[in-house]
């Protein structure tokens, strides 16, 4: 199954970069019934990284609640216009997604 | 006079707490909203919007939604309006299904196969919306009430608001009639008036975080129908319609804020 | 072609398709604890010091569970690490974030919580912990919004 989009934007704020990353993930906790009442399986995003032109800065490990299509705001120390920012994820299912922006 | 102190001092703390809790809430309604899964409709919606479909395999791009053929941005703010060739006066929903029928040539049980989408099942409608609302954000509300259908829509929408019927004898003002009326911890915004229709109708369509799903104004009127135990409204019936041109008549001059986040 | 080497194949072609499957990390007995104190046991802290350069911006009041939007910023010098636990959610430990040189030890992330409860915030630094904790609301709400 394709994941969902993605979205993100990087934007100088003084001293940092502001990062915030919209992702599309149901982050089930395997306890919702589905319309049939059959339990939906747990199925959430575990890991996340965040990198700055190549180079892993942030690596995160999240459970099943963080809220469904979780949106994630990091903040890198200074960078430049230009600068490639990469943020990734892994779910317990074993499928990705990741997306790309410069930061504007 | 000492007893009307002390009484009036104990009910201090009690208004003060009020306000504290309307300020908390607040600030959730804010913070929720920066950074909204509602972009991610947005972005599906318009691929949606770009994708070729049923028999005649051509995209929505075409699409008339009052300000001309293709015209997306800011056609959201100018709506509902009469359109021409349909004769009618007509909200968001009803035109894309107008356009899906018309321009791709798809039956109309196809395009209203999921108008009100789940977590398992995602609805076209509210992606297309999604879309559609979003490139009008920032654009000033400027409903028109211009052509003599859009004249009897609007004072139809105006009638149906304080028509009070159903089991419970509800009308819309029964609730949104008033002011400083709550449900629960839900304050209720009086649309009938400018400054609460503008709060209200500048934020939906929304996504609802309770759901996690983008609501459209049509779903919003259905539920509102549902929760004063009237009978389901059709979608896009003439009487939705009304009532949608009323409270956006009524939402005049402010400006769109593109789809909201709500709990 | 010889099994052994179809399996090698198998394993070398699965590691290039999804190279972060195989080094990513989860800390599984951590984060299936089923308390605060047991969840921070498991991940190895000890003695957290209460701190007031923990900061956890987020309501008091939520409107709804299912998100509960948290901003957490570390302001102890050297902070390399932030946890984010709800106490009374069933599993508490809900976030490990790890900070390189590049990064600021900042996040803000929504949350579900099954009831009011106390967020839990934890900075590693120095190989010392510091916390602090603050107690969101949670709401049912009314009929509309």
């Amino acid at each position: 199954m394709a994941a969902g989009p993605m979205k993100m934007r990087a934007t100088l704020a003084g001293s940092y970069t502001d990062v915030r990353v919209l992702m599309t993930h149901p982050m089930e906790t395997g306890q919702r019934k589905d319309a049939e009442g059959k339990l939906v399986p747990l199925h959430f995003i575990q890991n996340l990284t965040v990198k700055v032109n190549g180079r892993t800065v942030i690596e995160g490990q999240t459970s099943q609640a963080v809220s469904r299509n979780p949106v994630f705001s990091f903040r890198l120390r200074g960078g430049a216009k230009g600068d490639k920012i990469e943020v990734s994820w892994l779910d317990n299912q074993g499928e990705t997604n990741s997306t790309e922006t410069a930061v504007a | 006079m000492i007893r009307f102190a002390i009484l009036a001092a104990s009910l201090l703390p009690l208004s003060l707490a009020a306000q504290d809790t309307k300020k908390e809430i607040e600030r959730y309604q804010q913070m929720i909203g920066e950074g909204s899964p509602a972009e991610l409709w947005e972005m599906e919606g318009e691929a949606l919007w770009k994708k070729p479909q049923g028999p005649k395999n051509v995209s929505l791009e075409k699409c008339d939604l009052g300000l001309g053929a293709g015209k997306v941005a800011g056609a959201y703010a100018q709506l509902p309006r009469w359109f021409k060739d349909t004769d009618k006066v007509q909200d968001l929903e009803s035109r894309l299904l107008t356009c899906m029928t018309a321009l791709q040539g798809r039956s109309l049980k196809d395009a209203t196969a999921r108008l009100f989408g789940s977590t398992d099942r995602p609805s076209e409608m509210e992606y297309l919306v999604a879309y559609v609302v979003g490139q009008s954000r920032g654009h000033k509300m400027a409903v028109p009430v211009r052509h003599p259908k859009e004249k009897i829509s609007y004072e139809l929408g105006k009638k149906i608001f304080f028509y009070r019927a159903g089991n419970w004898d509800f009308s819309c003002a029964s609730c949104h009639g008033e002011a400083d009326k709550r449900i629960r911890m839900q304050d209720l915004p009086v649309l009938s008036a400018p400054a609460g229709a503008q709060k209200a109708y500048t934020s939906w369509p929304a996504y609802r975080v309770s759901t996690s799903q983008l609501k459209t104004m049509q779903w919003r009127l259905n539920d509102c129908y549902r929760q004063m135990r009237f009978p389901e409204p059709d979608f896009a019936s003439e009487v939705t319609i009304a009532l949608t041109h009323y409270i956006a008549v009524t939402a005049n001059g402010a400006p769109y804020r593109g789809p909201g986040t709500k709990r | 072609m010889n099994p052994l080497r179809r399996a090698l194949l198998g394993v070398a072609a699965a590691l290039l398709l999804k190279p972060f499957a195989a080094l990513a990390a989860w800390h599984k007995e951590a984060f299936g604890a089923k308390s605060a104190p047991d969840a921070l046991k498991s991940l190895g802290v000890a003695n957290a010091a209460p701190s007031q350069d923990v900061v956890i911006e987020a309501p008091q009041i939520a409107e709804n569970g299912a998100v509960v939007p948290v901003e957490i910023t570390s302001n102890v010098k050297g902070t390399t690490s932030i946890l984010v636990l709800i106490d009374k959610n069933p599993f508490p430990l809900v976030g490990k974030f790890d900070f390189a040189e590049g990064a600021l030890p900042f996040i803000k992330v929504n949350l579900k919580m099954g009831e009011t409860s106390d967020v839990r915030v934890l900075a590693e630094a120095g190989g010392k912990h510091y916390f602090a904790t603050r107690e969101i609301k949670v709401t049912i709400g009314g009929c509309g919004g």
